[in-house]
Parts: C-alpha cells; sequence; structure tokens
C-alpha cells in the first residue's frame, strides 16, 4: 500500500478528533511512529471514558485494553504508574489511546459503558495490576479466583513470580453470581471439569421449563500467569509461549507474538518466510474449521459429518506433520521468519493434497449445508443479533455470521494477504447454520488462496536475526486467527528482553456473545451453540 | 440420504486399512492394549479426562483417538462423562492452582482401583509453564501419576502407546 492511501485510509481520525475537541477531550500528543501501523493518542485519565463515548458514537470498534506497570527502577520520572492502552479500530485503521495514572492512585474511568465487550478485559487488568476501573458495570473480579489475594498483583515487579502464598489453592465458592428468582426458576451449576474433552470453566444457567433465562460465564480456571512467565524471556522464548497460549491457534498466536517483536525492532522479515506463515496459518483454519463443523453435527446427533471430517482433518494433520514437522505446526513460527521450508516436491506435494481437499470437502459440504434433519436443528438456534455481535465486538466467523465483515486479512492486509488478496464470506442470520456456512466457505476461500499463494511463493531466506531491542520499544501485533482478530502488545525492558506480553484472544468478545445468543434456547441445544462459538478458555484465561 | 450412503460406501472403511507404517503399528499396539485390557480389567478402560490448566493442544490429540483412524474404542478404551465411571484419569497441562480443587475432587470421585496417567510434557514436567503463583506444575505435584505420556503434544500413537503402558504397571 502506498504512503497517500494509508493517509486517505485514516480519514476518520480528524472527525474523531474534532469531535474529541467538542467534548473537551484534547489528545496530548498523536503520532504513528510508536505503534505501527496503529495511531497512538496520550490522553490525560480523566478524559479515559469521554475518548470511549465518542468514539462510540462514531461507530469505532473497541479491540481490546491492557494495562502496563511501569514499576521497576528504570520507570519514569514521575515514578511508578500503570500505562493503559486501548485499541479502536475502523475501516481497517487501527487507533491506540493511551493513558498513565499514577500507581499510588491508579483510578481510572471504565470504557466498559460505552463498549460492553471489554468489561472483562478492565476486570482482567484489575485482577493482574490493581489498575482500579471507577463506574465498572461488574465490579466483580474475573481472572483472579483463589490463588493470590485480593490486595495483590501478579504483574507488578514486586509480586514474585513463584507467588507468596504456598500450600493447597482452595476452591473459589464465593463467587457472587447473579441469581435469577421466581416461581420454577431454576439453577443448574456445571463445571469447571466438564463432560466431555474440553476445556474447564464453569456455567451457571438459570432456566424455567427447558429454557434458558440466563446463562453466566465463569472463566480464569486455566489462567497459568502467562503473562508474568513472558516477563524476561527472550524473542525466541517468547515465541515459543505465545505457540501454548491457545494451542488450537499455536500459529496465529507465535505469529502475532514475533510480529509485535518485529515492529517493535523495525526489523524485516524475509518474503519467503511471511508467505510460509500464511500458509501455515490458513492450513490452522481449515484444520479447525473442518474438526469445528464435525464437531457441530455431532452435537445434533449427525454423526455421519462428524466422521467424515474428523477424517480429512486428520488427514490435513499429518500432512502438516510431514511438510511443517509438527501436526499443529507449532514452533515453526520464529522472531524473524520461520523454522521451516517447503521443497518443490513439498510444493507439488502440497497443490495435489489442496486439490483432493477440495475435491473431499464438496460432498460433506454439501450434506451439511442442505440436510433437513440439520436445518432442523441449526437453523434459528443461537441466533446473535448484528446489534449485540456489533456492541461486544465478535470478529471471526461469530462476527461474519451476524453482519459484521471485518478480516483482517483483506481489510488490513498484512503480508502475505497485501500480495495475494482474501476474500471474506460475510453472513446476517447470526444462527449455529450461518456460523457452520461461514466456516465452510472460510475452508473454501483459504484452499484457493493457498493454491494462488504457492503459484507466486517467493524464494530467498526463511529467517533474518531479529534486530536488538531498544529498551522500551513497544509493538502491536494484529494477525486474522482462525477465530478472528488477534491482537498482540509487546513491549521492550533491559537487555532485549520481554518486560510486557498481552495477547488479545478473539475470545475476549465471544464468550459474551455466548451468553446472549443462549438467551431462549433449550438447555440441551447449549453444547451444539457454545461449540458453534468455540471460544478459547486458555487464550482467554492466560 | 443416499449423499450419505454413498460418500460412506465411498470412504470405506479406513479404519482398517493400514496406508503407511504408522497405521501398521498403530495396529500391532492396538490389539496388544485390548490383550492386557482384557487381562487386567476383564473387558474395557474407561477414562475420564481431566484438562488441569492445558493449552487445548493435549486435548485436539486425544480428540484424534476417536477418529476413523485409530478409533480407539475398538480395542475397549472409552471416553466417560463421570469419574465415578472411570478406571482411569487422563490428565493433562500443568496444574493451575485455579484448578487444583477440582483436580483433587475429581480423582477423589474415581473409585480405586484406579491409574492416572499424566500426558503431555506439562502434565509430567510442568513444561513450558512449570511452577509459578499461577501453576502447580507437574501433575504429580497434585495426585499420585502412574504413567506419564511426554510430548507437546503427544501424537495420538505416543497416546495409545502410553495406555498400553499404563495398564501394564
Ligand atoms: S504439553 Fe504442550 S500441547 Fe500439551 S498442554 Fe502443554 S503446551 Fe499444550
Amino acid at each position: 500500500m502506498t504512503g497517500a492511501e494509508r493517509i486517505r485510509r485514516f480519514d476518520w481520525l480528524s472527525e474523531y478528533l474534532a469531535r474529541l475537541e467538542d467534548e473537551h477531550v484534547i489528545a496530548q500528543h498523536g503520532d504513528a511512529l510508536a505503534l505501527p501501523p496503529a495511531h497512538r493518542l496520550e490522553l490525560d485519565p480523566e478524559d479515559w471514558a469521554p475518548a470511549a463515548k465518542v468514539a462510540a458514537g462514531m461507530g469505532l470498534r473497541h479491540a481490546g485494553l491492557w494495562a502496563d506497570c511501569l514499576d521497576d527502577a528504570a520507570s519514569t520520572e514521575e515514578g511508578p504508574c500503570i500505562r493503559v492502552q486501548a485499541c479502536l479500530e475502523y475501516g481497517g485503521d487501527y487507533l491506540v489511546l493511551q493513558t498513565e495514572v499514577p500507581m499510588s492512585r491508579p483510578l481510572l474511568a471504565s470504557q466498559a459503558t460505552s463498549y460492553p465487550g471489554v468489561a472483562r478485559l478492565e476486570r482482567h487488568a484489575h485482577d493482574l495490576t490493581g489498575l482500579e476501573l471507577t463506574g465498572q458495570p461488574d465490579g466483580r473480579r474475573w481472572t483472579r479466583h483463589q490463588a493470590w489475594p485480593e490486595d495483590r498483583f501478579p504483574l507488578r515487579s514486586d509480586f514474585p513470580r513463584a507467588g507468596e502464598t504456598p500450600g493447597r489453592t482452595p476452591a473459589d465458592a464465593d463467587y457472587a453470581f447473579t441469581r435469577v428468582q421466581g416461581t420454577g426458576v431454576y439453577e443448574i451449576p456445571v463445571g469447571p471439569v466438564h463432560a466431555g474433552i474440553i476445556e474447564p470453566g464453569h456455567f451457571r444457567f438459570h432456566a424455567m421449563g427447558e429454557d434458558v433465562l440466563q446463562l453466566e460465564e465463569r472463566l480464569g480456571y486455566v489462567h497459568k500467569g502467562i503473562e508474568k512467565l513472558a516477563v524476561g524471556r527472550d524473542p525466541a522464548a517468547l515465541a515459543r509461549l505465545a505457540g501454548r497460549l491457545s494451542g488450537d491457534s499455536s500459529v496465529a498466536h507465535a505469529w502475532a507474538a514475533c510480529q509485535a517483536m518485529e515492529r517493535a525492532t523495525d526489523c524485516i522479515v524475509p518474503p519467503r518466510a511471511l508467505a510460509l506463515r500464511g500458509l501455515m496459518a490458513e492450513r490452522e483454519r481449515i484444520a479447525n474449521h473442518l474438526g469445528d463443523i464435525g464437531a457441530i453435527c455431532n452435537d445434533v446427533g449427525f454423526a455421519f459429518a462428524q466422521v467424515q471430517c474428523a477424517r480429512l482433518r486428520e488427514l490435513w494433520q499429518r500432512r502438516s506433520l510431514a511438510l511443517f514437522g509438527h501436526r499443529l505446526m507449532m514452533d515453526a513460527v520464529v522472531p524473524g521468519g520461520v523454522a521451516c521450508d517447503l521443497t518443490d516436491k513439498a510444493i507439488e506435494e502440497l497443490q495435489r493434497d489442496h486439490a483432493q481437499m477440495k475435491v473431499a470437502i464438496e460432498p460433506v459440504f454439501d450434506v451439511v449445508e442442505d440436510h433437513p434433519s440439520l436445518d432442523d436443528r441449526l437453523m434459528s438456534t443461537g441466533v446473535l443479533s448484528e446489534a449485540d455481535a456489533r456492541q461486544l465486538g465478535c470478529t471471526g466467523y461469530v462476527g461474519k455470521a451476524s453482519g459484521q465483515g471485518f478480516d483482517l486479512r483483506r481489510d488490513t492486509p498484512y503480508a502475505p494477504y497485501d500480495a495475494v488478496a482474501m476474500d471474506a464470506p460475510l453472513m446476517t442470520e447470526g444462527d449455529v447454520a450461518a456460523r457452520v456456512t461461514v466456516r465452510m466457505a472460510e475452508v473454501r476461500n483459504s484452499l484457493r488462496w493457498m493454491d494462488r499463494l504457492l503459484k507466486v511463493l517467493p524464494g530467498g531466506a526463511l529467517a533474518v536475526d531479529l534486530p536488538p531491542a531498544e529498551e522500551g520499544a513497544m509493538g502491536l501485533g494484529a494477525i486474522d486467527g482462525w477465530r478472528g482478530e488477534i491482537l498482540c502488545f509487546v513491549r521492550f525492558g533491559a537487555d532485549g528482553r520481554i518486560a510486557r506480553y498481552f495477547p488479545r484472544d478473539p475470545s475476549w468478545f465471544t464468550w459474551p456473545a455466548l451468553e446472549r445468543l443462549i438467551l431462549g434456547n433449550i438447555v440441551p441445544d447449549f453444547p451444539v451453540c457454545n461449540k458453534s462459538v468455540n471460544g478459547s478458555y486458555s487464550g482467554e484465561d492466560l | 440420504m443416499f449423499r450419505i450412503l454413498k460418500q460412506s460406501l465411498k470412504t470405506g472403511v479406513i479404519t482398517e486399512t493400514p496406508p503407511d507404517l504408522a497405521d501398521a503399528e498403530l495396529e500391532r499396539i492396538g490389539v496388544e492394549l485390548r490383550r492386557t485390557i482384557e487381562a487386567r480389567l476383564g473387558r474395557s478402560l474407561a477414562i475420564r479426562q481431566v484438562d488441569a490448566g492445558s493449552c487445548n493442544a493435549c486435548e485436539l490429540e486425544i480428540h484424534a483417538l476417536n477418529n476413523a483412524y485409530y478409533d480407539v474404542e475398538r480395542f475397549g478404551v472409552r471416553f466417560v462423562a463421570s469419574p465415578r465411571h472411570a478406571d482411569a484419569l487422563l490428565v493433562t497441562g500443568p496444574v493451575s492452582r485455579h484448578m487444583e480443587m477440582a483436580l483433587r475432587r475429581t480423582w477423589r470421585a474415581t473409585p480405586a482401583p484406579k491409574f492416572v496417567i499424566a500426558a503431555g510434557s506439562c502434565a509430567c514436567t510442568g513444561g513450558e509453564f512449570g511452577v509459578s503463583y499461577a501453576s502447580c506444575g507437574a501433575v504429580e505435584n497434585v495426585i499420585p501419576v502412574d504413567v506419564k505420556i511426554p510430548g507437546c503434544p503427544p501424537s495420538p500413537l505416543d497416546l495409545l502407546k502410553g495406555l498400553l503402558g499404563a495398564l501394564r504397571v
């Protein structure tokens, strides 16, 4: 993209700034260099909530928020503080709002009143850093259960990585779930250990008869302290950790982390490496969509699709092992490039594979697309309205099935999607069937795209050394994973080591969507609704 | 209906067609597993899988055990919904401290004699996450473990081999 086009793309920014001024909000400082490709605006803390309100009024999407404790020896002159950043998106352009509050009085008004989708991100920021969000609609803790006390914050530098409370961690028994009361209303607690082979989390249903009146999710069970573990790592070790944030999105998260580090260090990644990353990301998407399409059908008792899709997925994973060294392509994305290559023979093999897959999916998708008993169960089940999807900021297949067309690969194309364009499906029905249809369309699109990419696969190096990072250098990664937009913030500390890593999985916004789309459905339809969204527990619990 | 029959017939029974070496090995391990299960447990091995903090990739590979290629049920291995129905717990992930109590309770709910199989590098050693304010590390730091299946994640074949090992302990 040329410079002129880039400037034109940000044409809404002046409008936003003008509207901010109407609200007496003055951006202290704006720049396009600190976190490219995003613009950054520094705000006073008291302008934090009004800036969100203006943004919501203009229809900007809130793409997430995180807090960064600047409290080590080398912190700012004004003393230790918490820096908070919020990422907004419009028309494919990113804007990062930034403010700082003193550690001694870390008060900041909540943006969740304008953007309900960020409520849990704010609660997470509070539990990990001690940022106090005033006016937060939901003041309860989120990520913290009982592993550390209320007044201690793991991401502060005085908190030891090993923790301060040895011994057994008690169960989290006193979380205040919202109650629904009335004659005939009953509660169903589910989890954290679920009946299937899935991740742990707790669901609290309130139902009347079979109808769900309310669903409340309680996650955080697989909180592994990933943000704390990242501190002090070198870039290669961070990529390894990022690849294990949510194993089903290993390529996408590792890529997002590497992209953030590469942007922070102005690293020029070789085109061949970028193309191979794209190829692996699409392979990851296809594997997950195949697995999920089968599992969704299985949840309504249609085993045929499950058996067929699982078969195709297995073949696909075996090919990943043979050509990329790992069934899930873990550790194939490394800072500065990739750790694997494709020989000419492998490329031919892949092309053959893609051709076979294109043929193999059709009879299966044909049945899934049009089968009376499937239609009966999947259509009009679990409807997420366009308004809800927009308000929560859903991306990926959840957004695309509910009228939110945003796709990073098309709307903010990064290499290799800038050279080989990617198409994205869009539907408005918002039901389970629409999410399945979007996923099938994405499988077909990705297969076509990979073939086009292979035809123009650049030669050259596979990786370069990551240039040394300056202390304080920041980078923002944005990658379209199979679940949707992944954001990743990285700040370097001394000696080129990581001081802050925050990965924002798309699940942060689709988990709340599940709470909405299940309303009015029957309890037995919960598994299929849940699977059609398939939020990552590990990716959100961190 | 005809479309479904056509596709199913066209696909055929892929389970018994060993297309490469790996599948031949799978068959051998499977048959051996079946014999051991019969000798040890009578007929079947009921497994309750518990994710105690995994990144979810271990779960993906455990799922794969049920696909038509591995079809683990034919060897008498079944995944059950309740620990009370289980002979063995298959635990993945480092044990997050938020899952510590849930794992202990699941273990207590499993009737003796019971096996615990730690699947994946995290479950075996703590893996990439180790011990921290949020993680207890290896499963054996929380409940007794009989067998460890390393790998990040272990492949379905590794898992099958590990199950076989579990029955021999
Ligand atoms: S062993 Fe690897 S795949 Fe399994 S939970 Fe740990 S990081 Fe994930």
